[in-house]
């Protein structure tokens, strides 16, 4: 399953996107406490590619996507 | 030196992008089909599951539903095919500047200068396949060779997802006992005439007298000699080289059988547009043309003829294919598609024959009227003027 999601982010002025909030359907807001690694991925899980942001959080490993038309979701 | 020629090839490309976008499609044989209902249902491409129930790209899509009955067909998407045919083509550019393309998911790329910086070409090769399936989430099988040929050969050799060198050293081993017909530009009529000389395999192609082959099989004969030594020396372009069209061709299968004269007419002079359309934008006027046919049988047949005066206007192409068909076909057997391509190309600045007996004046004005309707064209598209002949028959068009 494809699990879009709103995203909070700062865009920094060099171009480049650092997500910091995760906003899911009812409302539920995670914040995101590290990215590890940020990449060009395909995702095998939920269909599509895009670029990927490895984060942590609370504790856990998360695939965030970002696709080339701007829409984000969660692996 | 031997030269590093990289042959890439995408496995089961649009099926792989599809499967992609649905991985619920992953565990079921999936084929990408055209459209049934415009008459354009053929596979395109299959899913390594499908391939196992031995259908065929191009084949029929009811044929292929009866060697699968569960085969899940589902229409192509173009502008992703495009997508990550552009994105793999942006991951080539990283190693080498040296990439010619061969349709939508083939290229080569030469990195023979990037060695020093990337590693030899096999590790060049894995860490291209590595990228493309990780970052793009699609295999490739890539080919190693020292010529365009055998790394093409490389890359057919072993699919999906894997690598295979060439050298001069295993040549014998990999490329000999491969049958002749999966050497490059080894067509169906070409692997009769082979077959007919008793070679089946390269390796015994390669092993044939070249004045034979030459005697056999005329030029081609010498170039697939070539060919199965090793001896190809075509360069790998560089990105971006266009090379001049040989020849420019449109068709159209129709929604219904074109079944006389009157309903071909209304199709080839659309098609006869379009050509020259092509060909005014490429500056070239055109001194041949070649009617072609597919009846609904599927045979496929075609005619050709010289034309009496270099021409890049549509109602001079519209004659002449209009005697061509009258002379060739009588419409027993109705056709299912038709087209035109036009060839032997020259500027459009180089001059032109002035004739005798006809109105240079009135030619003048119909290429003037043309190019007003391309201008037209461009600005409002291409159905935005249309013959008012173009009305009457909308049955056949989509």
């Amino acid at each position: 399953m494809k699990t879009r999601v709103d995203v909070v982010c700062v865009h920094f002025k060099d171009g480049h996107i650092k997500p910091l909030e995760i906003v899911w359907d009812d409302g539920r807001r995670f914040s995101i406490d590290q990215i590890l690694n940020i990449m060009p991925a395909a995702s095998m899980k939920s269909g599509g590619v895009g670029m990927r942001y490895t984060c942590i959080i609370h504790s856990h490993k998360r695939y965030l996507f970002l696709e080339e038309n701007h829409r984000w979701f969660v692996e | 030196m031997d030269r590093v020629i990289l042959h890439c090839d995408l496995n089961s490309f649009y099926a792989s992008v599809e499967e992609l976008y649905h991985p619920e499609y992953k565990n079921v044989p999936l084929a990408v089909g055209g459209s049934e209902q415009a008459r354009h249902g053929i596979i395109l491409a299959k899913n390594q599951l499908a391939k196992k129930y031995k259908i065929q790209t191009a084949e029929p899509i009811w044929q292929a539903k009866q060697k699968c009955p569960n085969l899940v067909v589902v229409p192509p998407s173009f502008d992703k095919y495009v997508y990550f045919s552009n994105r793999v083509r942006e991951i080539f550019q990283e190693y080498t500047d040296l990439i010619e393309p061969f349709g939508i998911d083939e290229a080569w790329l030469d990195v023979t200068g990037s060695q020093m910086l990337f590693g030899d070409g096999k590790c060049i090769a894995d860490t291209l396949r590595m990228r493309i399936k990780e970052e793009l989430g699609i295999t490739a099988s890539v080919g190693v060779s020292f010529n365009k040929i055998f790394a093409k050969l490389g890359s057919d050799y072993k699919k999906p997802d894997a690598t295979t060198v060439i050298t001069r050293e295993n040549k014998h081993l990999i490329v000999d006992p491969l049958p002749v017909e999966d050497l490059l530009f080894v067509g169906k009529s070409a692997t009769k005439a082979l077959h007919a000389c008793g070679i089946y395999t390269i390796g015994q192609l390669a092993n044939t007298d070249c004045a034979y082959l030459e005697k056999v099989l005329g030029k081609m004969g010498k170039m697939l000699w070539c060919y199965a030594n090793g001896l190809d020396t075509s360069e790998v372009k560089p990105w971006g080289y266009k090379e001049d069209a040989k020849s420019i061709s449109h068709g159209m299968t129709t929604k219904r059988d074109i079944r006389n004269v009157m309903d071909a007419k209304m199709v080839l002079s659309l098609m006869a547009e379009e050509v020259t359309s092509d060909m005014r934008i490429q500056k070239v006027v055109c001194k041949k043309v070649c009617l072609f046919m597919r009846d609904v049988n599927l045979r496929v047949f075609q005619r050709q003829c010289v034309l009496p005066k270099k021409t890049q206007c549509a109602s001079d192409i519209l004659d002449a294919v209009m005697k061509l068909l009258s002379k060739h076909y009588d419409f027993e057997i109705p056709l299912r598609s038709i087209g035109i391509r036009v060839m032997d190309f020259e500027s459009e600045e180089s001059g032109r024959q002035l004739s005798l007996f006809e109105d240079a004046i009135h030619d003048e004005k119909g290429e003037q009227l043309e190019k007003t309707v391309d201008l037209i064209r461009k600005r409002y598209g291409f159905t935005s003027i249309k013959r008012g002949s173009m009305m009457e028959k909308t049955d056949l068009f989509d």
